[in-house]
């Protein structure tokens, strides 16, 4: 980073400030809107969210929410004025469409293995990235460059490429739709991409620290878990985000590969359906609920965003 | 790159390992590597050589126990004579040239505009960087909706400013318009792609550069020419690759918005991969299918490093 005030020469000066920042603005204003649209649509009616014309503002509801949540039948008149009052004010507001909640939804189930696949994914992947990194950054591995582009070219491969015989290789070995072979397969892509991202913040770590504690009397690798490991923690804290961001979002494999009891977030989004076609204010209240922890980890990760999405090649 | 110290370390003789942690480096370096290896060994690398196997025989996932023929290079034959997979394969290039360019483009004259370091900058720069790290399943899922003719948000704001009838285009079901709406999103969802790389090569051209250009009396528009635009190539060029991998094998953002239709004209090269394996069961040509695409962005990727390669010399 260069000083500011270092910059006044290199500016175009027929271009101020303002109007730059004011077009910067009205891009990033457009980009958000989609977003924000759909944000307002969790907070819809189901008919509100598909009137004609597009209704900016409406009576806020949480219908979405709560069929998010729920599973839902219609009911007779006859039949829902047989029941006794409703106890809750969710059981109310669906009572008001004249139906009874039948269940909870999947969603709770998928979310859990959205979280349950996303960590343990990355948790492996880190822990064999970090120490594949250290011995790639320290040591003189004989082939290391050809081995690290193995490692790259690994994700070059289109992912249906591989679902195929991964497909079948999880058939024989019972795999199919279990977290564990999801775990395993996103460990396996994330891995690559550690090991790029830690070699990058190893190397940056200067030698001298664990040779100064390996003169102290330290093994290599007390040297590695003392010296080595506390220094890198920001490296991995960013690497991890950007493995479990992968994890989070990734949908070939989920869809080939899940069809319900390791079923993540992104293959089960477009399948909440309501009456007649996608119940867009609950598809919309998910997408809201599946974008915002990636919202928190991108303002998190802002320092390092650069550097996660192109495999360490550009550094700030 | 190696430093003395370093090479004695790399030569220091083995120590006996009775001792906790007390291995040698050649032992932990392999020890450290090996895991990984084996693992991307097994689930990369393994389905990969199955998939060339499977490719020359007519093997059908969904038929595991009918019998199982070699054909040789029939499945090859078959794919680079369907005029379906042409079609797939020109559906991808238009896809990958239109949205690259205008990403670069967009994200070009953004990472300019930013570079200004206006009062927010950092601000609004978060802002735009938001859909990329969104994950293209759902962005394409609710972008059906948003492109919904009448009650979606984008026919409205056309409407609004062009004075169309808001019902009178549909952008998913329409056959003139259906590509170039998988184009718009994948430009939304990824010019802060390359605006984020333009922006970091732009700050990495020393500022006495155009201190000299100045004294040089250099026009802002020759200054862009001969300093900024070649000293940010290389970077452009780096975003270039990786959104040309990604797009070449885009999946699950085309699949969820468009799934290939209307009939096949957004039929990109992946979905058709995914149609000929999980839907047609065509194991064997799918496989056949899969390896010449690898090959295809393996070669290009290899092609392009090189020119890049070049470009950074200079």
């Amino acid at each position: 980073m260069s000083v500011p005030s270092a910059h006044s020469v290199s500016e175009l000066s027929s271009l101020p400030k303002t109007i730059a920042g004011i077009v910067v603005a009205a891009y990033a204003i457009i980009t958000i809107l989609p977003l924000l649209w759909i944000f307002l649509t969790g907070f819809k009616t189901p008919t509100d969210s598909i009137s004609y014309p597009p209704k900016i503002f409406s009576e806020p509801s949480v219908e979405g929410y709560v069929n998010l949540f729920t599973t839902r039948t219609r009911q007779t008149p006859e039949f829902l004025s047989s029941l006794p009052p409703p106890q809750t004010w969710y059981e109310q507001l669906v009572r008001s469409r004249s139906m009874v909640i039948a269940g909870p939804s999947k969603v709770l189930p998928r979310f859990l293995n959205s979280i349950v696949i996303g960590f343990g994914s990355t948790f492996l992947a880190v822990c064999l990235g970090t120490i594949a990194a250290y011995a790639f950054s320290r040591f003189r591995v004989p082939l290391a460059d050809d081995l690290l582009f193995f490692i790259l070219s690994t994700r070059m491969m289109p992912p249906i490429a591989v679902a195929i015989p991964i497909y079948l290789m999880f058939r024989n070995l019972g795999l199919t739709d279990t977290k564990l072979g999801m775990i395993l397969l996103y460990t396996a892509v994330n891995v690559s991409l550690a090991v790029w991202l830690l070699k990058g913040f190893i190397d940056e770590i200067p030698r001298e620290y664990e040779e100064a504690a390996m003169v102290d009397g330290y093994t290599r690798l007390q040297a590695f878990f003392k010296v080595v490991l506390p220094q890198a923690t920001t490296g991995i804290a960013a690497t991890a985000i950007f493995c479990l961001i992968f994890a989070w979002n990734e949908y070939a494999f989920a869809v080939l590969l899940t069809s319900g009891d390791a079923q993540t977030m992104p293959p089960f989004i477009p399948f909440i359906i309501g009456e007649g076609g996608q119940d867009w204010p609950a598809v919309a209240a998910a997408t809201t609920l599946f974008f915002l922890p990636i919202l928190l980890f991108t303002i998190v990760l802002r320092r390092h965003l650069l550097r996660g999405i192109t495999f360490g090649a550009v550094r700030k | 790159m190696s430093t003395l110290a370093e090479r004695a370390v790399a030569r220091a003789p083995r120590r006996p390992a009775f001792r906790l942690g007390g291995m040698s480096d050649r032992a932990i370096a392999w020890l450290f590597i090996t895991p990984s290896i084996l693992l991307l060994l097994a689930i990369n690398i393994f389905p990969l050589l199955w998939t060339i196997q499977l490719s020359f025989t007519n093997y059908r996932a969904n038929r595991p126990n009918a019998p199982l023929r070699y054909i040789g290079l029939a499945n090859y034959r078959d794919i680079l004579t369907d005029p379906d997979v042409w079609h797939a394969m020109q559906a991808t290039a238009h896809f990958v040239l239109w949205s690259i360019a205008l990403q670069v483009v967009l994200g070009f004259s953004l990472a300019l505009l930013i570079n200004r370091r206006f009062r927010g900058h950092s601000f609004w720069t978060t802002m735009i960087l938001l859909p990329m790290m969104l994950s293209p399943a759902v962005v394409g899922n609710f972008w059906t909706f948003l492109l919904q003719p009448q009650i979606g948000l984008f026919n409205s704001a056309v409407a609004f400013f062009t004075g169309a009838d808001p019902s009178s285009f549909q952008m998913i079901g329409d056959v003139a318009l259906a590509p170039w709406s998988i184009i718009m999103v994948d430009t939304w969802m990824w010019t802060p792609y390359v605006m984020l790389i333009c922006l970091a090569g732009l700050r990495s051209i020393p500022d006495y550069i155009y201190e000299a250009a100045e004294v040089d009396r250099a026009s802002p528009w020759r200054q862009f020419w001969s300093i900024t635009l070649p000293m940010v190539m290389p970077f452009l060029m780096l975003a270039i690759l990786f959104r040309a991998i990604e797009n070449f094998k885009m999946f699950d953002m085309v699949n969820l918005l468009t799934s290939g239709g209307p009939g096949s004209t957004t039929e990109v090269a992946s979905i058709t991969l995914k149609r000929e394996a999980f839907e047609k069961w065509r194991t064997g040509y799918s496989s056949a299918l899969a390896i010449i695409l690898f090959v295809t962005v393996f070669g290009a990727a290899n092609i392009y490093v090189r020119a890049l390669d070049r470009v950074k010399q200079r």
